[in-house]
């Protein structure tokens, strides 16, 4: 019953699109289908769906976990960013221009998933320690790390024969995530996201300790009472999901980007609440409802080209779908009774 | 001397968006729900707003239609919240998105656009010097929004609704048994946090920047959920904390005009790092929390059961 309403809700989006399409004078059908057709009318169109998958999955499948043991990590974008810049800097000072290769790439990206991890951190300690709301708190580093990355790319890892842009050196070849598909940008990241969504899923139904931090999440008192530690709970969710989103950010930047500019995610961190939620904060779950999510990525950007409508649809969408679930939720946990 | 007065000036101009949303939020958070949609609102009221007052060339209307936006946008967030109990976080982060969003949509034609900014004042008292320039020469908003803090105030600690409110953010069940439509008055709060989400939103478009941009509420419908917990759900507080923030902001802008040797990044993550530190400080303590926090926030209540 629990996957009906994600279903009913991609429909009531698509519906809502429908409409909307509609009141503009677009031609719904075919508006309709540069969101859920055309991006995947090809082989190549498959690979940039996966592209976009890589990130929201890594992330959601921490933020999965975070939301299950009732921690409200909303900063992944903060901690995306941050692992960005840290696998972004080590790439740039091992980076001699001939170097590179497995182990220098894996050094890049273990950087970036500790910088994930310590952004994470942050917050993690200030709840624990000082009781500080971690929503707030993770939301307000999200400002904070991305206008750390504006300061770093305009000062110390600026380009210097970029002409003033502030954007640092293109990473060289040795330093850029192996391609799993010929000739596509389908890179390595996909496949360290399905490993996530796998491990995660393990961790969650099979150990002790994702059983304890889901029982914190749902039943605090008898949590506490059976001695979970719910501290436990707080700083594995927390660097857990930190650590995966500073990884999707470190791929991002060594992959489909190549190099540190000021904007790299175009929101993922807050799409994958959103696709956390529809994916039914399963680990795999949120395999499908990347996939969703990645459509109406690529959709927007489409729809700027084919449509001649802003690529700002895309949020629109991202906000109808998740009130839909909600909405959807509540419709299959309660038979509608009229009142007597 | 002189050179202060229009820092004050500016300051309780950067201030007043937080206190009006704030004040909203105060009020929501006294029935016992917790809206995190205000960033979601009061960017869809700052581009309505925006809209509306360029197509008609009035200001007030802009804050009107602000104004309404917020309170259909927290109208729907009621809905789901307090009459399906949907959660009431996940909700309201999906408010915030689909603020984001949409307000981006509907601001496309707006780019670029700005609204001439007006000479306002007191009169009389706007020529005093000094005092003057530094608090009598403020839009209209600016004044409204110490009356709304005062009305808050006065509501919420000597009038029997206020009482009500109270005591349906403390126990709804208490309340619904003594006969108050506790989904009613968490409806009323609600549609007034989203309209002041939505005057402070209009405020930031229509007298702040005065002009559209993309996201440009950057974050202060979260200060000012931070500041109701700063704040300890008191509003005299809350006009004290969100003086302190627009002091704040203008400080980091006025460093970066007199050449400060920081970057101008680092200067403006100064408000976001002075909300943790603020929220850090008051959370510490946690039996003052306690004793503070409106005891059934962000829980459902079913009177049907």
């Amino acid at each position: 019953m629990a996957w009906i309403s994600p279903l009913l809700a991609i429909v009531l989006t698509a519906l809502c699109g429908v409409v909307l399409f509609g009141a503009v004078g677009k031609d719904p059908l075919s508006s309709l289908a540069v969101f859920f057709y055309e991006p995947i009318r090809d082989l190549r169109g498959w690979s940039e769906v996966g592209v976009k998958m890589a990130p929201l999955v890594l992330i959601s499948v921490g933020l999965a976990m975070c939301f299950r043991a009732n921690i409200f990590n909303i900063g992944a974008e903060g901690q995306f960013v941050l692992g960005a810049i840290a696998a972004g800097a080590v790439a740039l000072y091992l980076d001699d221009g001939t170097n590179g290769g497995f182990w220098l790439i894996s050094v890049a990206l273990v950087a970036g998933t500790l910088g994930g991890m310590a952004w994470a951190a942050i917050t993690a300690w200030l709840r624990d320690r000082y009781n500080a709301n971690e929503i707030l708190v993770s939301l307000m580093l999200v400002y904070v790390a991305e206008l750390l990355l504006s300061y770093l790319v305009h000062g110390v890892l600026m380009d210097p024969d970029g002409m003033g842009f502030p954007q640092s050196k293109l990473f060289s070849e040795g330093f850029l995530l192996p391609v799993v598909l010929p000739n596509t940008r389908l890179h390595i990241g996909v496949v360290l996201a399905l490993a996530a969504s796998i491990l995660a899923w393990l961790y969650m139904s099979k150990s002790f300790s994702g059983f304890k931090l889901q029982v914190g999440g749902m039943a605090p008192r008898a949590a506490r009472y059976a001695g979970f530690s719910a501290r436990r709970s707080l700083w594995i969710s927390m660097t857990v999901s930190g650590a995966l989103a500073g990884l999707a950010g470190a791929c991002e930047v060594m992959g489909p980007i190549g190099q540190l500019t000021p904007s790299i995610s175009p929101g993922y961190g807050f799409a994958a609440i959103i696709v956390a939620f529809v994916g039914r904060l399963h680990p795999v779950g949120v395999i499908f409802s990347s996939f969703i999510m990645a459509l109406f990525y690529i959709g927007g950007e489409l729809s700027q080209s084919r449509l001649g409508m802003p690529n700002a649809i895309t949020g629109v969408f991202q906000g109808i779908l998740l009130f839909s679930l909600l909405a959807c939720d509540v419709f299959i946990r309660y038979k509608l009774a009229w009142r007597k | 001397m002189d050179a202060i007065a229009p820092l004050i000036a500016a300051s309780v101009n950067a201030g007043t968006p937080l206190m009006l949303a704030a004040l909203g939020l105060l009020i929501n958070e006294k029935s016992g729900v917790i809206n995190l949609g205000s960033e979601g609102m009061m960017l869809v009221a700052a581009v309505v707003g925006f809209a509306v007052a360029i197509e008609t060339g009035d200001t007030s209307l802009g804050f009107a239609a602000g104004a309404l936006v917020g309170m259909l946008l927290a109208g729907f967030f009621a809905w789901l919240t307090v009459w399906l109990g949907a959660n009431q976080i996940a909700t309201g982060l999906a408010l915030s998105l689909f603020g984001a969003g949409a307000s981006a949509y509907i601001g496309i034609d707006y780019v670029g656009k700005s609204l001439h900014g007006g000479n306002y004042g007191v009169p009389l008292l706007k020529d005093i010097p000094f005092l003057g320039p530094a608090l009598f020469q403020q839009h209209p908003m600016v004044y409204l929004s110490l009356v709304l803090c005062a009305t808050v105030a006065w509501f919420l600690q000597h009038t029997r609704p206020g009482l009500v409110l109270r005591s349906v953010g403390e126990s709804p069940s208490s309340a619904h048994a003594l006969g108050y439509d506790v989904r009613r008055i968490c409806l009323l709060a609600l549609l007034f946090g989203g309209g002041c989400c939505g005057l402070a939103g209009a405020f930031m478009s229509l007298v702040y920047t005065p002009m559209w941009v993309e996201g440009m509420v950057a974050g202060r419908g979260w200060i000012a959920l931070a500041l109701t917990t700063f704040a300890t759900w008191r509003p005299l507080r809350v006009l004290l904390g969100a003086y302190l923030f627009g002091g704040i902001t203008i400080l980091t802008y006025h460093m970066q005009a007199l050449g400060a040797p920081i970057a101008s990044q680092l200067l403006s993550m100064l408000p976001y790092l002075a909300t943790v530190l603020v929220l850090v400080l008051i959370s510490r303590n946690t039996n003052w929390i306690r004793l503070n926090m409106p005891a059934s926030l962000g829980k459902y209540f079913n009177p049907n059961t």
